[in-house]
């Protein structure tokens, strides 16, 4: 068994209330860095620890902790990034719903490292019930003194609420969110000026993912330093990885960093193999921007060594042979899944979900989708397959947010590792009419047809 | 998007004002747009689910805003109804995990049942199916958001049910 230090507890009956969650240890870490640390100490402990920005990007914490603006003497905000809404990661929404206190202890303590007295946790609008949850909790965590004017007697102040987006994917990036949380649009801002240094209203800002934050307590309760024993190199500590598709046990699981693929797969402990036994074809390791790998890059990496659970590892060889950690929504794929219908169906996503403000991206998602639906439809053109590459390869790197990049680089992975099923498409509409076409015959059994074939 | 000629009574309840001022509490003094989001969520399910361009000038009356910052808001975001919905809308979750799945069968099956096509309301204005993006549940799929909760694991069966509780008003739509 790895160690569990987000949900070691998440077998308690009752956790969810502040009853259980104080009398199992809670809080603790609130009443230790207030008490006996100064805001700096608390920086420097999560800069030790090495601890990561589990959103996505992977951003050190600590050193985004230390980029905030304290000379301006402006108020300061953390807030916390719970937009959770990138497909196939659904791991924030389980740490929320089963263990509110958490979040909130962890945001204490880290808007007490700031030097923050009012900030907020920023949820997606879907999330409906577990905003109440957590309004609840926040009363509970109040009626206890832990929120308010003068906490524990220190002489802190901190005022924490839950703020309800409104659908919309795009205000996971933090500057989106931030506008958001202003009751704006949620379309990004140019950075500079990064949000340390002007975020909400203004003011000097942080922005943490959930699972970053919750991460928060066990640090202070144990040490930067015993934290980053936990892992490999640099991806250090733990990670909770949300699991989908063709997997036998689906769901979200807090993982030791540096565990190899082939084991979350296939051990009993984690996913349990494949459903049905089916072969395994593909899988998506970091939520549905990263790039899809083929079977064979999926155990191993180009040059032999075992693919591992850590940034670097999922990362190895590049998008030539490689993907990313991401968010860790990990999403499996058999042989009767359609990498032509699954690329539309992301790209149709990120279509629906761009902004509109820079034009690569309005346009260029809604060129991707059109033309990915109709190679799926049988109306493909053999020169669209380097049509899409060629769109793709114009989103990236030239729109002011990543969600261009995140549109892009699906459609390039699977045009990389996939292009013959592609070309299976273009040449024999015929044969992928109905939309489970690989469910009654894999492509594996039916490869051969596009080799032999010439144009 | 069609605009439609369709009045909506609007009703802001002594209950609804103090959780709008709640809400605006939220907020430092002078920041009071930012509590639109919630504000519009508060106000949309107060009022059958919708917001017509006479309560969404009421909202922005009550914030001191203009009434475009909230349009440009209301048509930006997914969750905020312009025109009136299905009293029970099934928005199924149609991204990739939930595909695997196999929701669009689900779908289908769902407006055969109910004799409609996506984004149609039933004659009776009961029921509307339509397809969503990614709702964060893919290891509970094939699952669709109806009202404040999710039904996630979804059969046949279970839709079967959900139609039969929805008629016999044991289904609540909003944790109030």
């Amino acid at each position: 068994m790895s160690q569990k230090i987000l949900l070691d507890k998440i077998n308690v009956p009752g956790i969810k209330t502040y009853e259980v969650y104080r009398r199992e240890g809670g809080y603790a870490s609130v009443e230790k860095a207030i008490k006996t640390l100064t805001p700096d100490e608390v920086v420097e402990e999560v800069k030790t620890s090495g601890l990561r920005g589990r959103g996505g990007a992977g951003f050190p914490a600590g050193m985004k902790w230390s980029f905030i603006d304290k000379k301006s003497g402006k108020p300061r905000h953390l807030v916390c990034n719970a937009d959770e809404s990138e497909p196939g990661t659904f791991k924030d929404r389980f740490l929320m719903e089963h263990l509110p206190h958490l979040l909130i202890e962890g945001m204490i303590t880290s808007s007490y490292a700031l030097g923050a007295n009012l900030s907020y946790i920023y949820i997606r609008g879907e999330y409906m019930w577990v905003y109440k949850i957590l309004e609840r909790a926040i009363a509970e965590a109040k009626a206890a003194g832990w929120l308010g004017k003068n906490i524990l007697g220190s002489g802190y102040d901190l005022e924490l609420y839950v703020q309800i987006g409104g659908g919309a994917y795009i205000c996971g990036e933090e500057t989106a969110l931030i506008e958001s949380l202003e009751g704006k649009r949620g379309n990004p801002r140019i950075k500079p000026p990064f949000p340390a240094i002007s975020g909400l209203w203004s003011n000097p800002t942080v922005v943490n993912n959930v699972e970053t934050i919750a991460a928060v307590p066990w640090i202070i309760n144990n040490s930067g330093a015993d934290y980053a024993k936990i892992g490999i190199g640099r991806s250090t500590g733990t990670k909770l990885i949300s699991a989908s598709g063709h997997v036998k046990n689906q769901g979200v699981y807090e993982i030791e960093l540096g565990l190899s693929v082939y084991e979350f797969m296939n051990s009993d402990e984690y996913l349990g193999g494949m459903i049905d036994s089916r072969p395994l074809k593909a899988f998506v390791p970091g939520g549905s921007s990263v790039p899809v790998l083929p079977a064979n890059l999926i155990y191993k990496t180009a040059n032999g060594d075992d693919r591992l659970m850590t940034y670097e590892s999922l990362s190895d060889g590049g998008f030539a042979t490689g993907s990313m950690l991401g968010s860790g929504g990990f999403i499996v794929y058999n042989d009767t899944a359609c990498i032509v219908r699954n690329t539309w169906n992301f790209a149709r996503f990120y279509a629906h979900e761009s902004c509109g403000q820079c034009s690569p991206c309005r346009e260029g998602t809604g060129w991707l989708e059109k033309v990915l639906w109709r190679i799926e439809n049988g109306q493909g053109r053999e020169e669209d397959i380097d049509l899409l590459w060629s769109i793709q390869s114009k989103i990236e790197g030239n729109t002011i947010c990543p969600l261009g990049d995140a549109a892009a680089w699906p459609v390039a992975a699977a045009i990389r590792h996939f292009r013959d099923e592609f070309e299976y498409h273009v040449r024999f509409p015929e044969k992928i009419k109905n939309r489970e076409h690989f469910v009654a015959e894999p492509f594996e059994k039916v490869k051969h047809l596009v080799s032999k074939q010439t144009v | 998007m069609k605009v439609l000629d369709i009045k909506q009574e609007i009703n802001m309840t002594e209950s609804l004002m103090t959780r709008i001022n709640e809400l605006i509490s939220h907020y430092p003094e002078g920041k009071q747009k930012s509590a639109l989001l919630p504000v519009l969520h508060e106000v949309q399910d107060a009022h059958n689910d919708w917001l017509s361009i006479e309560l969404q000038d009421k909202v922005a009356e009550i914030l001191s805003i203009k009434p475009v910052e909230v349009y440009e808001v209301v048509s930006f975001y997914t969750m905020f109804n312009r025109q009136p919905i299905g009293k029970y809308m099934f928005e199924f979750c149609t991204t990739s995990p939930c595909c695997l799945n196999g929701v669009e069968n689900l779908m289908d099956y769902t407006c055969d049942k109910l004799g409609v096509k996506v984004g149609e309301p039933t004659p009776d204005g009961m029921f509307e199916v339509r397809g969503v993006q990614c709702l964060g549940a893919c290891g509970y799929a094939p699952m669709m958001q109806l009202g404040d909760f999710y039904q996630e694991h979804l059969t046949k069966e279970k839709i079967d049910q959900l139609i039969v509780d929805c008629r016999d008003n044991k289904i609540t739509l909003h944790d109030k």
